[in-house]
């Protein structure tokens, strides 16, 4: 049975041993009597424990370690008694010397332990040197003799001896080709190896984008840019020039083979036009606003002054150039001449006036405008709205200036400014809720009596700013810019013309005269014509004679070349930049300036115009003063032609606005169309009408059509391209004469009409679409008939002398056969 | 020896196939250009006729200076180019004439080395 040890517990000498009491006995190691714990181990020789063996044999206790004390070098073997029975039994032996010389005098560490222990609440470190000890093999001289490097083999010994005599002997160097000689040497070549071989399978790269460059390089010769030539105006060559090579034959032979091609180009134009789309020109204007087979003229807003006292009736009207909406009227008292005398007390009381109706307002007018006396008929300015002139009925012109008051009445949707009541308002009739007053205003000058006109002036009209006449009649470029120049006929048989700049007193004497006589103007008239006022002079009369006898024609209207510039739709945005604007010098306030030009004198200026009277004649004449070579005086030209058409007084003489030179008369029972230049008679001359026409006025969109009143209030609607022998439609507008038709563009699609009757109502109608849209071509279809008439009339002047001729012919025969 | 002397007689002439002497028999190379140029601005719907040098300068004009300088001067320029385009394209091409034809009328050129006829014409009646 093989001894336990303790080995597994780190002791391998200690072994453990039960001993029973017996044994104890024998050897005196009785527990708590040889053992204790002061003294827990005892001595025991050998040979007692061999003696125990021999005794009891294998009931000894000591027989499981017979053999460790059998090897048990010493004599006495230690037993240490376990009390705690530490080792799993009561006793255990000591195998070993060392073992038991451990125990007996156990090594200072346990005891410095146990010292160490017992001394820590003391808090009292006793430093111990160490003490030298015998070393303990754990294993690290195996290490090192791994480590040390010893010989594993026997060193081999050479010894290479050589002869004596070869010692020193010189030495014979020969070449030798390495590859010749097998053996003769050994390298190392290079091969490429496997394991050194990288291969690269990441790479750390950085990059940058950059605008792609392009660098490129030439040379050239530098030469720095300088002008070589300045143009200010296009080279023109001179009139010898031009002479000279006129005559060079290269040109003529150009020409000649150049005219060939031209004139093919130009007859295949005139035979066709290649670039019409015909389906575009095949339909006719899309797009028609309101009902295309309403022809009628609807009622849109009518005006009267319902706080006259005397019955009114309406001499003339004008739509205000810009403002939308505003018109203006002229009224005058219903009175015959008798009747005039008669009451002429009374009515110089009450002021005549002019009246501006908006459409916003149907019974108020916004504006006044005050003259001295009744007038007949009155324009506004064409280059400013706020000057209008007026021709009274005594004779003199009367001029307004509405610029302070412009405000108002363009802003007249707003309408709340207060002013002076009206005297003249029957108190009855006043609106308390209404707060919108027509202002009076004051005219701003009125023309001499002496020198103008003596009886009512029946037409005036303003001059285009585009040409100024002097004193002879002769035409200049305007030096204004703006319109200053009138011009008026009335019933005493002269047509004048006047200038609203301040002229150049003639004597001194009359400034001092002015002086004298200055009468004090109310302050809110503005001071615009102020040199004119009462002293204005006409620049020319011209009095229509019929020549030997002391009748005169006596005119009604005219119509000047420059008519139809206002009329033209076109044209309007011109007009409308040319009106001075607010805020900028006003040229009417400055008329002076514009005198100091030189007057540049226009060539080829027809000065000649139509005249309608009031026997029915229409007479084309020229406002061009000659001098009479016998008495010196400046004579006016004899009339260029005249013709009686009319039975009664010719009231519209107006140009077309779309053909320079077609005229319309009205007059009497009839109207006529005139060409200008065609002295043989009227285009076209309508038989007598039932009722007689009072007014009349060509349509603005379309060229073919005119409305013509009647004295039954009945509208005459002509449209050429439909009929010609009667009007196309007859509308009923009133119960009394029509006394004014004036026709209005607003937009593309509004157009109205006023008309005005002769008791004294306007009334505001709105055209339709069919009147006012002009169908594809109709310009030139109408002009197509106008040419036609032309030729008609030329074919009745040739049959005219042809049958002359056969006349004088016939009588001849006659003549002869008698004979 | 013969002497060659005048005899102060002139040759008959020859009789000819064109009737009469007209203008240009009689020599005046400026009443030709004239009854040519009249010729070409009676036609119908003729607003202008301009003759014009190979620099731009205009020779003969029926219209006002401004509109015949500046008419002149570029529709010289155009026929410059039109004709070099043409050249470029093929240069035994050459331009013969040149037609614009606007919204409101036509122009006409007909070119040569040294001048230019511009006739301007109104198509539409």
């Amino acid at each position: 049975m093989e001894p336990v040890n303790m080995e597994s517990m780190g002791h391998p000498e200690i072994y453990p041993l039960v001993l029973t009491t017996k044994t104890q006995e024998i050897f005196n190691c009785r527990i708590d009597e040889d053992v204790t714990d002061e003294q827990p181990y005892k001595l025991i020789n050998k040979v007692d424990i061999f003696e125990d063996l021999r005794n009891r044999a294998a009931v000894s206790d000591f027989h499981p370690v017979k053999k460790i004390v059998q090897e048990y070098p010493g004599n006495e073997l230690l037993l240490v008694y376990d009390k705690d029975f530490k080792y799993g039994l009561n006793f255990y032996l000591i195998g070993t010397e060392e073992g038991k010389e451990n125990y007996l005098n156990p090594p200072e560490v346990p005891e410095e332990q146990e010292e160490y222990k017992e001394h820590i609440p003391e808090d009292v470190y006793v430093y111990k040197p160490p003490v030298s000890k015998p070393w303990v093999s754990l294993g690290s001289e195996k290490e090192i003799e791994e480590e040390s490097v010893m010989e594993s083999t026997k060193q081999i010994t050479y010894m290479i001896s050589q002869k004596r005599s070869e010692f020193g002997a010189p030495v014979k160097f020969s070449d030798q080709n390495a590859s010749s000689v097998k053996d003769a040497y050994i390298e190392c070549t290079a091969y490429p190896d496997k394991n050194f071989t990288l291969k690269q399978l990441e790479k750390d790269v950085s990059m940058q984008v950059i605008p792609q460059i392009k660098d490129t390089s030439t040379q050239t010769e530098w030469t720095y840019p300088k002008n070589a030539t300045t143009q200010y105006y296009p080279r023109e060559f001179s009139e010898e020039e031009k002479e000279t090579l006129k005559q060079s034959k290269p040109l003529v032979d150009f020409l000649n083979n150049a005219s060939i091609s031209v004139e093919i180009a130009l007859q295949q134009n005139e035979i066709m036009n290649t670039f019409i789309d015909d389906w575009k020109y095949l339909a006719e204007e899309e797009g028609t606003f309101g009902d295309k087979t309403d022809t009628h003229l609807k009622e849109y807003q009518s005006f009267t002054d319902l706080h006259s006292p005397t019955e009114k009736m309406i001499t003339c009207v004008s739509w205000h150039p810009t403002i939308y909406g505003l018109i203006a009227v002229s009224v005058a008292v219903r009175l015959s001449f008798e009747d005039r005398v008669y009451f002429s007390g009374k009515l110089l009381l009450q002021p005549s006036l002019i009246l501006f109706w908006s459409f916003s307002d149907p019974i108020h007018p916004q504006l006044m405008l005050e003259s001295p006396d009744d007038i007949f008929c009155f324009k506004f300015c064409p280059s400013d709205p706020n000057i209008i002139a007026g021709g009274c009925i005594n004779g003199q012109i009367v001029l307004w200036d509405i610029t302070a008051h412009a405000d108002r009445i363009e802003n007249i949707k707003a309408g709340d400014s207060r002013s002076k009541k009206a005297t003249l308002k029957p108190m009855f009739l006043l609106e308390p809720e209404s707060n919108t007053e027509a202002m009076y205003i004051r005219h701003c000058a009125v023309s001499s009596i002496e020198s103008g006109h003596k009886k009512v002036i029946t037409d005036i009209h303003w001059l285009s700013d585009t040409f100024e006449i002097n004193r002879m009649g002769s035409v200049f470029e305007n030096r204004s810019g703006i319109c200053c120049q009138l011009v008026t006929c009335s019933a005493d048989c002269t047509i004048c013309f006047w200038d609203i700049r301040p002229q150049k007193p003639l004597t001194p004497q009359t400034t001092e005269k002015k002086k004298e006589e200055s009468i004090e103007i109310p302050f809110d008239v503005p001071s615009t014509f102020l040199h004119l006022d009462l002293s204005w002079k006409p620049l020319s009369k011209i009095r229509l004679s019929k020549g030997e006898t002391s009748l005169d024609y006596c005119p009604t209207r005219i119509s000047l070349n420059e008519d139809h510039l206002l009329y033209k739709t076109e044209d309007k945005t011109l007009t409308q930049s040319k009106i001075v604007k607010t805020g900028e010098m006003n040229p009417y306030h400055n008329l002076e300036s514009g005198m100091a030009n030189l007057l540049k004198p226009i060539d080829d200026f027809c000065t000649k115009f139509f005249v309608g009277t009031e026997d029915g004649e229409v007479i084309y004449t020229d406002w061009k003063m000659k001098k009479d070579s016998e008495t010196g005086r400046l004579m006016p030209k004899k009339p260029v032609s005249i013709h009686t058409i009319h039975d009664g007084t010719v009231h519209t003489v107006q140009r077309s606005p779309f053909y320079n030179d077609i005229i319309l008369t009205v007059g009497g029972w009839n109207m006529a169309i005139w060409k200008e230049g065609v002295m043989t008679g009227p285009l076209l001359q309508s038989c007598c009408a039932p009722k007689m026409y009072t007014s009349g006025h060509w349509s603005l969109t379309r060229p073919g059509v005119f409305y013509i009143g009647r004295e039954d209030g009945y509208i005459d609607i002509w449209d050429l391209l439909e009929k010609t022998h009667e009007p196309a439609q007859s509308q009923n507008i009133c119960i009394t004469m029509i006394t004014y038709i004036k026709p209005w563009i607003f937009s593309a699609k509004q157009q109205f009409i006023a008309i005005a009757d002769y008791y004294g109502t306007l009334r505001i109608l709105e055209i339709p679409w069919t009147l006012s849209r002009p169908s594809t071509n109709e310009m030139t279809s109408v002009n197509h008939y106008f040419e036609r008439e032309v030729k008609h009339l030329e074919y009745v002047e040739q049959r005219k002398n042809i049958r002359e001729q056969e006349k004088k012919e016939m009588e001849l025969e006659m003549e002869k056969k008698k004979i | 020896m013969n002497k060659w002397t005048n005899t102060g007689q002139e040759p008959e002439p020859l009789p000819s196939s064109v009737p009469g002497p007209t203008a240009t028999d009689l020599g005046e190379p400026q009443a030709e250009v004239e009854e040519t140029l009249k010729r070409i601005q009676s036609h119908k719907g003729v607003i202008g006729t301009v003759v014009v040098n190979a620099e731009g300068i205009p020779i003969r004009t029926t219209l006002d200076n401004s509109t015949t300088v500046q008419y002149a001067g570029l529709l010289h320029q155009l026929t410059m180019k039109a004709k070099s385009t043409v050249r470029d394209i093929d240069p035994q091409n050459d331009l013969t004439f040149l037609r614009i034809r606007s919204k409101k009328h036509e122009i006409m050129v007909a070119p040569d080395k040294e001048y230019l006829l511009i006739v301007i014409q109104n198509p539409c009646e």
